[in-house]
């Protein structure tokens, strides 16, 4: 049955990714300026330059481009960096576990301690503490990333010395970093938890839980826990994208090499190839994310494994 | 067995339930009966030691449970009784039972709980009880999911789930108000079956008269929180001597006559901020005179039942 939802789904990815990847393939044409200009030396003819982008096959019809491109993707060349002159699947391999390393612990760090948070304020229901979470949630949501990043670079490292300014040498540098990028995390994770498991307690079923002479404890991680999660999976799973995209700006403001980093300087220099890599791989890890969304919430709940199915 | 005397209930400054007595023995089935919002399943959640669970606490009285004061009873004693000797059955069967989780687990829970079973024992015997509740196919039905299956099935989970521990006292709070017609009458014939088959006592919380005349032998009327009258059921039936328990009896449809009307008791029960001064039924009642409005009436007691009416006296009398 969970095979079956689950090939469904992946069926569906396919006119996505299609749509995906035209809009990834034209937005990078609407930037003013091309790579070509990059390339050019001081004192270059306009016959060099019509050389060089006949060169890179940047003349040809829009649409010629896209199926040429695409094209290659469906064999795995990702082509050659225009700018950089190196394959653009070396520059993605060397970058991504970087990206990986981040991501996840960032994951880890704001599913964990937001689920953590988010179950005990819905347990102890004191007023100090709801109004700390509160105000903690509201920061956690608005405050941005890289003003974040700032603030702590400033604090820890600069003040306290405790983690390196920047850069990605061994895991005191991953510190600031994981925590800028958990921190919106954590607080939306709490926020999430908090409500799912105060709206499973008023469910009736809880009634008849109790009345069966079971403990609080076992009600809350048997029973209300499962439901809990159903929304908590949901918004981990649009996060996976969500941090992969999220850490371009920290990944920038921290110096560190990764996906974000190759993306912002290919931008800058409209190495148009690396551009749309990266985005392509952004792209992938949100679909992906909602696709193990849709799965482990299909998994959880029999209602919704047979409603899709 | 339980018996529980002049009990009342707050929430916060409110006090939604107060003065409310009854008592069942094994083999017996008192009926509680009143409109929504008369304290009914208040009733029924103080007595499984439930009140804090939505907010409410026991103000007064007595729950006395095989000789034991229920209202100073510790959680962890009172857990041992939930489910173990006293089992619930609750209104909704749609939305008692976890839609997450398999239905032979939620019931193998209890054995496991209050017997000592390990999961193949109490899976056998959450079979048996399926079995003995005329549930077809009782292994398939243990591997399935609350949402596929009807009210009525789902009804009857939950009542697997209030006797797998062979309980003394069964409290079914309203259990076939969200069931169809004929369904109810199947599941009210097998908790009857129930009582009689394992001498258990059962306090029917319900709206209907119709279900009270045939199940019961002894009933308690309630009316915005207060018990307004009780005795056995014959002579309430046969002697009405509360007006609010006449106007029940006589909302029951009877016959096939095209001539008669349905009736109706007029204006609605007061909410609990709202509960009048004296008799709380005064401002429907239809015989109410000045002192109804200024003076609570006390219990008129005429041999095993009781009426808290004014002019109870004077019923009597016209009935005589």
């Amino acid at each position: 049955m969970i095979l079956r939802y689950t090939f469904l789904r992946l069926l569906m990815l396919i006119p996505v990714s299609f749509s995906i990847s035209v809009v990834i393939f034209m937005i990078v044409y609407l930037l003013p300026g091309d790579p070509i200009d990059n390339l050019l030396r001081v004192g270059s003819s306009p016959e060099d330059r019509a050389e060089l982008v006949a060169q890179y096959g940047l003349d040809r019809n829009l649409v010629v481009q896209y199926f040429v491109w695409i094209g290659n993707m469906f064999q795995g060349e990702f082509g050659q960096a225009i700018v950089l002159r190196r394959p653009v699947a070396d520059l993605v391999a060397q970058n991504l576990p970087y990206s990986l390393t981040l991501g996840g612990l960032a994951f880890l760090f704001s599913s964990t301690v937001g689920m953590t948070l988010g179950t005990i304020s819905a347990v102890v229901r004191h007023p100090v503490l709801d109004r700390f979470m509160r105000g903690f949630i509201l920061l956690g949501s608005t405050v941005p990333g890289f003003w974040l990043a700032l603030l702590l670079i400033l604090f820890f490292s600069v003040n306290l010395g405790w983690f390196p300014v920047s850069g990605a040498g061994g895991w005191t540098s991953l510190v600031l970093p994981v925590l800028t990028i958990g921190f919106g995390g954590v607080a939306l994770v709490a926020r999430v938890t908090r409500v799912a498991l105060l709206d499973a307690q008023r469910e009736d079923f809880v009634t008849l839980l109790h009345a069966k002479g079971l403990s609080s404890g076992t009600i809350l991680f048997r029973h209300l826990m499962p439901h809990a999660l159903l929304p908590v999976v949901t918004i981990l799973a649009l996060r996976i994208g969500w941090i992969l995209g999220g850490a371009v700006t920290v990944e920038f403001v921290f110096g560190r090499p990764g996906l974000g980093s190759l993306l912002i300087r290919a931008l800058g220099q409209r190495d148009y190839p690396v551009v749309q890599a990266c985005l392509l791989m952004l792209a992938l890890a949100v679909m992906l994310g909602t696709l193990i969304g849709d799965v482990a919430q299909a998994s959880m709940d029999p209602r919704i494994r047979e409603k899709k199915s | 067995m339980l018996s529980v005397r002049d009990l009342g209930v707050a929430f916060g400054a409110v006090e939604p339930l107060s003065g409310v007595s009854f008592s069942v023995d094994k083999g017996e089935t008192i009926g509680i009966v009143g409109e929504s919002g008369s304290g009914k399943s208040l009733t029924a959640m103080s007595v499984m030691g439930l009140l804090p669970l939505i907010g409410g606490r026991i103000t007064g009285g007595r729950i006395v449970f095989d000789g034991q004061d229920l209202t100073s009873l510790p959680e962890r004693a009172y857990r041992k009784l939930r489910g173990g000797r006293i089992g619930l059955i609750t209104q909704n069967p749609m939305t008692s039972l976890d839609p997450l989780q398999k239905i032979g687990p939620q019931v193998d829970d209890v054995a496991r709980l209050h017997l000592g079973m390990n999961a193949n024992e109490a899976r056998a015997r959450t079979e048996e009880i399926l079995g003995t509740l005329r549930i077809p196919e009782p292994a398939l039905i243990c591997d399935r999911y609350p949402h596929q299956m009807s009210g009525g099935m789902k009804q009857r989970i939950v009542i697997a789930m209030a006797l797998a521990a062979d309980p003394d006292v069964l409290i079914a709070d309203e259990p076939t108000t969200a069931l169809d017609v004929t369904v109810q009458a199947q599941i009210i014939r097998l908790l009857d079956d129930l009582v009689k088959q394992r001498d258990l006592a059962l306090v029917l919380i319900t709206h209907d008269m119709s279900v009270v005349a045939q199940t019961c032998d002894k009933v308690v009327v309630m009316y915005a929180g207060r018990a307004v009258e009780y005795g056995p059921v014959e002579t309430i039936f046969d002697r009405p001597r509360h007006p609010y328990t006449q106007a029940l009896i006589a909302c029951i449809p009877r016959g096939l006559d095209d001539t008669a009307r349905l009736t109706g008791i007029e204006g609605t029960v007061p909410t609990v901020i709202n509960y009048p001064k004296g008799c709380p039924f005064h401002p429907r009642c239809t015989r109410a005179e000045a002192i109804c409005a200024t003076d609570p009436p006390d219990f008129s007691v005429e041999g095993d039942s009781a009426a808290a009416c004014h002019f109870a006296e004077v019923a009597d009398a016209q009935s005589a």
